[in-house]
């Protein structure tokens, strides 16, 4: 993962809340084996609305999303995430964020970062009456900086260090590796198993 | 269990800790310090065919070995077609993705239950069938519903992708500590009222985001007289008010259910095994984060209006008015939600007339909601030009189902009997709305598009869903015995 210290970039002001992770890539997109391609399925319902904010021409390119409260609930979906990466996203700002969504931002170098509902409107008004307005979103200080304006956001610590550093989450945890081994070694021997694979009866299934 | 390791008593300072607290502890690689978050081994790992091909593909790159498949185990659920399941999958791109899955499965090891396999089905419900979900465990699985295994007393999370990868490699997933939420349901539910409408209401009271951050325990009387299945379908939706989980301290309803299922553990294991589980309640005088109290006496038939799940009301009431909501964003979201649903502010939920019944999905497809929706339409007649789809949640279901002959009731009513599968519940797979198309559905989530492209869903029990392929408007059984109906 690419070391994620300052971005500037478009701010794309999304005045909804609630948006859920089926607005932010339909389930039908999700049938693909990939991790890449997915930028012409983000907000793919709401891109058939020619007046929706991404369609407009000055915010083409947009690099900054500015979200209402909730973005990100629902399904656990990381093809979200992969959405928004591949659009040009690197930084999403909102009042609160689905629990999933938000882990799943942080292993794919996407800032989620919590700003107050005041700052969004700040944001929201900012982005409308000068639409293609660049922010600089600053990791290092949590703050997002346009002109005289600075809002700060939040973010936890661990997961700022991580896209900060560039770091790869398995790779730190296996670095625990005998830990985790040590642990096995206490489980119980009745906790339960896949394999080998048992069935309580040999019933079919009439396939007709 | 053995190995608890004593934490700081982080909640309480009392030392007295809550059900999630105690699966947590006892789950503890390493605790996180100065921030970083506490690792967490996974007991049990679910995969399906949609959040799994890229992981695999991690694996594959980073050449790491899948470190537990006798903890893993897959099924084919969200992509798969419900009819003609003994075919080709028409869908060359969903194939692909099952075929993916099975290459997958075959390359590392992965038990898979496929199409037209007896433990085929939706991954929350094959699980428990199987007797895999089981108290005081961790579970995980690419699916935000995974919250449904939290019913046994498991912490069990949905995760997404890179954390797919992750526990595949290590086994586990660091993870920083919940705050924890009662939600307390005292008193006893009426007939024609179910677990469903609980969680309906709940959601309705804290709101899609009134979870977040939290895990929430399920408690009270209320919780205490339902089935597993009914505990399954509230845990299921805690993801709905934006909980990482929802649990149910285990009982002897629990134990019941699991005696004698397949990998659940005998002889002297069952009581090594029940004498853990017997530890993991909230001990008397623990304290919560939050609390939220709910009198099921009062409880009605729920019933969503919009589209989110915390967009419902009573099927009593009425379409509310954006007007009379104070906070403007809320109101903005209803504004456009009712545009969506196309419905006019105070009309009342039982002259909504719907086309299409869904009765399916991880939330109510099990074979007790199954019976219920059956014993209201027993005899009865589908409404004029309403489509009903049943959908058993695993194969196993179906089959108890047509052992009981449930399936003829369905069939003779005029409903479609499918072949198992997540089905209409994501819009994913051939089963879908048509634009405009509005549904009744005993799933999960009323978002727009998401039980096809332009479709309008109302959440409902299964009960409410009966009736309403009886009557063709939104409907309770009490609304058939008030009426008379036939």
């Amino acid at each position: 993962m690419q070391k994620f210290t300052t971005v500037t970039g478009i701010a794309v002001p999304l005045r909804r809340s609630n948006v859920d992770t089926d607005q932010i890539i339909p389930a039908v997109y999700l049938k693909r084996v990939t991790r890449t391609g997915f930028e012409d399925a983000l907000f793919a319902a709401w891109r058939l609305d020619p007046d929706f904010v991404i369609n407009k021409t000055e915010y083409q390119g947009g690099r900054v999303l500015i979200a209402g409260a909730d973005f990100g609930i629902g399904s656990s979906r990381e093809h979200a995430v992969w959405a928004l990466r591949d659009y040009g996203f690197d930084v999403v700002l909102s009042p609160r964020f689905g629990d999933i969504f938000r882990g799943n931002a942080g292993k794919q170098g996407l800032l989620a970062g919590q700003i107050s509902e005041a700052d969004a409107e700040t944001l929201w008004n900012l982005a409308e009456r000068a639409p293609g307005v660049e922010l600089t979103v600053d990791l290092v200080g949590k703050t997002v900086r346009v002109g005289d304006l600075t809002v700060n956001f939040q973010i936890d610590d661990y997961t700022r260090w991580r896209l900060l550093e560039g770091l790869d989450d398995i790779g730190l945890t296996l670095r625990d590796e005998a830990r985790i081994k040590e642990f096995e070694g206490t489980r119980e021997s009745w906790l339960p198993r896949t394999l080998p694979a048992l069935s309580a009866g040999s019933a079919r299934v009439n396939l007709q | 269990m053995t190995n608890v390791i004593p934490t700081s008593q982080k909640h309480s300072g009392t030392g007295l800790r809550t059900l999630a607290e105690k699966v947590w502890d006892n789950h503890l690689v390493t605790k996180g310090e100065d921030g970083t978050p506490d690792l967490i081994y996974i007991d049990l790992h679910l995969l399906h065919e949609v959040t799994s091909p890229q992981a695999f593909d991690g694996l594959r790159l980073s050449n790491r070995m899948l470190r537990r498949p006798d903890l893993t185990i897959a099924t084919e659920d969200h992509n798969t077609p419900t009819l003609a399941i003994d075919k080709p999958i028409a869908d060359l791109t969903s194939r692909t993705q099952i075929e993916t899955l099975r290459r997958n499965c075959a390359e590392y090891g992965v038990r898979l239950h496929s199409l037209g396999d007896i433990e085929q089905g939706i991954v929350h419900v094959v699980g428990p069938q199987l007797g895999l979900t089981q108290p005081g465990i961790t579970v995980v699985c690419g699916d935000s519903h995974t919250s449904t295994h939290g019913a046994f007393g498991a912490m069990a999370l949905g995760i997404g992708t890179s954390e797919v990868e992750h526990v595949m490699a290590t086994q586990t997933l660091p993870l920083n500590p919940f705050k924890t939420m009662a939600i307390t349901v005292n008193g006893r539910l009426r007939t024609g009222v179910t677990a469903k409408d609980i969680i309906l209401a709940v959601i309705a009271k804290i709101g899609t985001g009134g979870g977040a951050g939290y895990v929430l325990e399920y408690r009270g009387e209320a919780i205490r007289a339902l089935s597993m299945e009914g505990r399954m379908t509230i845990c299921n939706m805690s993801i709905e008010a934006g909980a990482r989980a929802g649990m149910v301290a285990p009982d002897q309803v629990t134990y019941d259910y699991l005696d004698g299922r397949a990998h659940a553990p005998r002889g002297a294991d069952w009581d090594a095994a029940v004498a853990y589980w017997e530890t993991l309640a909230t001990d008397e005088g623990a304290t919560y984060d939050a609390e939220v109290i709910i009198d099921a006496n009062d409880l009605e038939p729920f019933v969503t209006w919009g589209t989110n799940p915390g967009q419902g009301v009573s099927l009593s009431g009425s379409v509310p008015n954006p007007a009379d909501i104070v906070d403007a964003n809320e109101r903005s979201a209803a504004e456009r939600a009712l545009e969506y649903m196309d419905l006019a502010a105070g009309t009342p939920m039982k002259n909504i007339r719907v086309d299409t019944v869904f009765l399916g999905s991880c939330t109510n497809s099990r074979v007790e909601d199954l019976r219920a929706a059956a014993e209201i339409i027993k005899g009865k007649t589908k409404a004029e030009g309403l489509r009903m789809m049943v959908v058993p949640g695993s194969a196993r279901v179906r089959i108890e189902a047509e052992a009981e002959g449930l399936d003829q009731i369905f069939l003779d009513f005029g409903a479609e009997w499918r072949f198992a599968g997540c089905s209409m519940c994501l819009g994913m797979n051939p089963d879908q709305l048509e634009p405009g198309e509005r549904c009744a559905s005993t799933s999960n989530r009323n978002f727009e598009g998401r039980q096809g492209k332009g479709g309008r869903t109302h959440l409902v029990s299964p009960l409410v869903a009966a009736a309403t392929a009886i009557r063709g408007t939104l409907s309770s059984p009490w609304d058939l015995d008030q009426a008379g109906d036939q």
